[in-house]
């Protein structure tokens, strides 16, 4: 805390109304809303909620199933999709995010929905648009709607949330979605674990929301848990590290003996891509307790919720 | 001495003066002729007539302040500042001298550079002494002439923005520091630990997401330093923007030893930690980055206890399309020439309850050893007539529009600050007097 006292924030502008950011800024009563109203979401039954609205998809990474669940998502309600990629675009010749984003606006964009490689960048032009902003995953910071929907997907097979103990296992340092699913579990009252190596769960994670622990032992993380989410591990990351991918894999790879350790019904989830054989076994990926494919279906309904939510529809 | 085509006096009266060197902090009058100081005494006592008098009442009277680290982006970089709008910002914030880093471009290598800053030409409103790169083009691999640059009017010489990495490199620059008598300014940073990173790391960084600078970037370059500088007798370095309490500790150790070795601190460090970096508000990017809390609390005791040799703003200025991009794209910086005085009152007077009298050292006495400032840093009789008057109890809100910088990347806008510069004076003649 600083010893001077502002007359108002130096930032100066709040992000436009309606905008999607990140958890750890979101009141509880802001997330049941969206599980709620995601609720109320059927793919199958489109409901033409935003018929009329023009829903932008800004992408300056790679995406298949975010970008995928968004699109479907905008159409179910009604509303028209454009897809700007990084590439083949005016971005490629060095316009800045700002620009490109009053550009969309003022082609008619309502809501711009942005995947960026910066931490921050959705907040950036949030505060400098009058339209809502949802953050698609932005660098390591945050993915709040990976977040929403894992916690709709448990939801769907756990009665409350407060009581869950939950394994987070893998990368947390560089995922963006650890980062919001801690602050989620936070709130919500679940306990969380996170496990993994020191190079990939700092001992300072445990500062990143109340009520978090952190375990070294894989075997002590998983024992007893509701759910354990497994994190991907990139092979150039452990490389990075002068981690050995065997050492990696004895000690925090999720294979059939560990998630035995967990509650009978626990569930295991992971936010995708998998990669099979490196964080999680083959087995595991497709034995009867993985809900990751349902992950990637629960996407869309919760994404509508959003939407809609962001256009002052629900 | 030349005399100045016309004859110009001016008598300061009322004021309480603070002059660390000649150890008076007690009323008194200060009469300026000339260029020079010519008399200090109790009140009333200075007769004859002056040109111009100065009611300084219920005001403190200090030696004109010196900056020891300010980009002023010339040549090269007018789009962010020129010499003319910089000392402008640094006469509005009190500072009579401001020494320049030479990151510009071209990067101030040569004689002939160093020169033109201090041509009349560029319209500086207070002193301006350059501090030169201390290798060509700041490249980090061949040693510039020392002792050329020393003559053209160079301080120092440094690779600020970036740091001599090289140990043969700086252990050259020091050994040639000890021959010429001529400071070696560090930017202390192991790049090598710091790639692809935009803030401290710690606990702010983790939840950000943002890759975070290790401190021990900083202490591992301050601490090789001191011991380089130790081998060679005279040799003197002094660590630019010290941010660290790790750092600190090679910087008492080498002062236990007698070491010329010294180092400044920035308002924004001692003022802000890294807590404060909210919102990816790249105002609040800078380099070094704002530490931890504990590092800031290291700061303010070793500000107090003498370890710390002088306040430098590091006023950097950028142009907003450097700094309103995403947070990692933004430019490092921040302007703080006018904000230093409020800072320095607000924090380490308002709640540290630091003297005034070390502060006004920090700003003067201090950065004047740091770099042989000659008759500056001081009011003695014969000193240069640098002048700073400040209302230590002014109570005032900081406006960035309002800046005489051409940049407004500053973390403080609209912050409320206690002490306000109200005067300053430079060769005799006023150059700043609050509105
Ligand atoms: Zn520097």
């Amino acid at each position: 805390m600083s010893t001077i006292t502002k007359t108002q924030a130096a930032v100066g502008r709040s992000a436009a109304r309606g905008s999607i950011l990140g958890i750890e800024g979101m009141p509880l009563s802001e997330i049941d809303r969206l599980l709620q109203l995601a609720r109320k979401m059927n793919p199958l039954k489109p409901r033409p909620l935003l018929r009329g609205k023009r829903v932008l998809l800004l992408f300056y990474e790679p995406s298949t199933r975010t970008r995928a669940s968004f699109e479907i998502a905008a159409k179910a309600l009604g509303a028209t999709t454009t897809l700007i990629l990084s590439s083949g675009s005016s971005i490629e010749k060095g316009e800045s995010l700002l620009d490109t984003a009053y550009t969309l606006r003022a082609v008619g964009a309502d809501v711009i929905v942005v995947r960026h490689p910066n931490a921050g960048a959705p907040h950036l032009m949030a505060r400098h648009l009058d339209i809502p902003v949802i953050n698609a995953g932005d660098g390591m910071h945050e993915h709040p709607t990976q977040a929403l929907l894992d916690a709709y997907t448990m939801l769907r097979h756990k009665k409350k949330l407060n009581s869950l103990q939950v394994a987070i296992v893998g990368d947390v340092y560089h995922s963006r979605v650890a980062r919001s699913a801690i602050h989620l579990l936070s709130k919500v009252g679940a306990r969380t674990t996170l496990c993994g190596p020191p190079e990939l769960v700092p001992e300072i994670a445990a500062t990143l929301a109340p009520g978090l622990r952190i375990s070294r032992s894989c075997e002590e993380a998983v024992r007893g848990a509701d759910v354990v989410m497994v994190l991907r591990v990139q092979r150039e990351r452990l490389a990075g590290l002068k981690l050995s991918l065997p050492d990696y894999i004895s000690r925090y790879q999720i294979t059939m003996t560990r998630l035995r350790l967990a509650k009978n019904d626990a569930m295991l989830m992971h936010p995708g891509p998998i990669i099979r054989g490196l964080e999680l076994t083959w087995d595991v990926a497709d034995c009867p307790q993985s809900v990751i494919v349902e992950e990637v279906s629960n996407g869309v309904p919760l994404r509508m919720a959003v939407l809609a939510r962001a256009l002052g529809k629900g | 001495m030349k005399q100045s085509s016309q004859s110009h006096s001016l008598l300061i009266r009322n004021g309480h003066l603070i002059d660390p060197v000649a150890r008076v902090d007690a009323l008194m009058d200060v009469l300026l002729r000339d260029g020079q100081v010519v008399e200090v005494a109790p009140p009333n006592k200075i007769r004859g007539g002056a040109d111009e008098k100065f009611d300084a009442k219920g005001l403190i009277v200090a030696p004109g302040f010196i900056d020891l680290h300010v980009h002023l982006r010339e040549p090269g970089q007018s789009y962010k500042e020129t010499i003319a709008s910089g000392t402008a910002a640094a006469a509005a914030g009190g500072f009579t001298t401001v020494c320049c880093m030479p990151n510009t471009t071209p990067v101030l290598d040569s004689p002939e550079w160093v020169t033109w800053v201090r041509q009349p030409q560029r319209g500086a409103v207070v002193n301006v002494f350059p501090v030169a790169s201390a290798t060509q083009a700041s490249k980090g691999a061949v040693l510039t002439d020392f002792r050329a640059l020393q003559r053209a009017g160079a301080v120092a010489v440094t690779d600020d923005g970036k740091p001599i990495l090289n140990e043969t490199t700086m252990r050259d620059a020091l050994r040639t520091s000890a021959e010429i008598n001529f400071p070696i300014v560090q930017h202390a940073e192991d790049t090598r630990l710091t790639q692809n990173c935009s803030m401290h790391e710690g606990a702010t960084s983790l939840r950000l997401g943002l890759r975070g600078m290790t401190d021990a970037a900083e202490a591992v370059i301050v601490d090789r330093d001191v011991q380089l500088a130790q081998q060679f007798t005279g040799a003197r370095l002094h660590v630019a923007h010290l941010s660290t309490a790790e750092a600190l500790k090679s910087v008492r150790r080498a002062k236990r030893n007698r070491a010329r070795v010294t180092c400044e601190v920035t308002p924004h460090h001692f003022a802000l930690s890294d807590s404060d970096v909210r919102d990816y508000d790249t105002n609040f990017k800078m380099n070094p980055p704002l530490r931890s809390a504990a590092d800031r609390e290291a700061l303010l005791e070793a500000l107090a206890d003498g370890t710390v040799d002088a306040i430098a703003s590091d006023h950097a200025p950028h142009a907003p399309h450097e700094k309103i991009v995403e947070f990692e794209r933004a430019s490092f910086g921040v302007t703080g020439l006018e904000t230093a005085l409020g800072l320095a009152v607000t924090v380490l007077h308002g709640r540290q309850k630091m003297p005034f009298a070390r502060i006004v050292e920090l700003f003067t006495a201090g950065p004047a050893r740091v770099v042989d400032l000659r008759g500056r840093g001081t009011l003695l009789r014969g000193s240069h007539a640098d002048v700073t008057i400040f209302d230590p109890k002014k109570r005032w809100t900081f406006d960035a529009t309002k800046s005489r910088s051409k940049s407004h990347n500053t973390p403080f806008d609209e912050w409320q600050m206690t002490g306000k510069i109200v005067a300053t004076i430079v060769s005799g003649r006023i150059v700043y007097r609050s509105g």
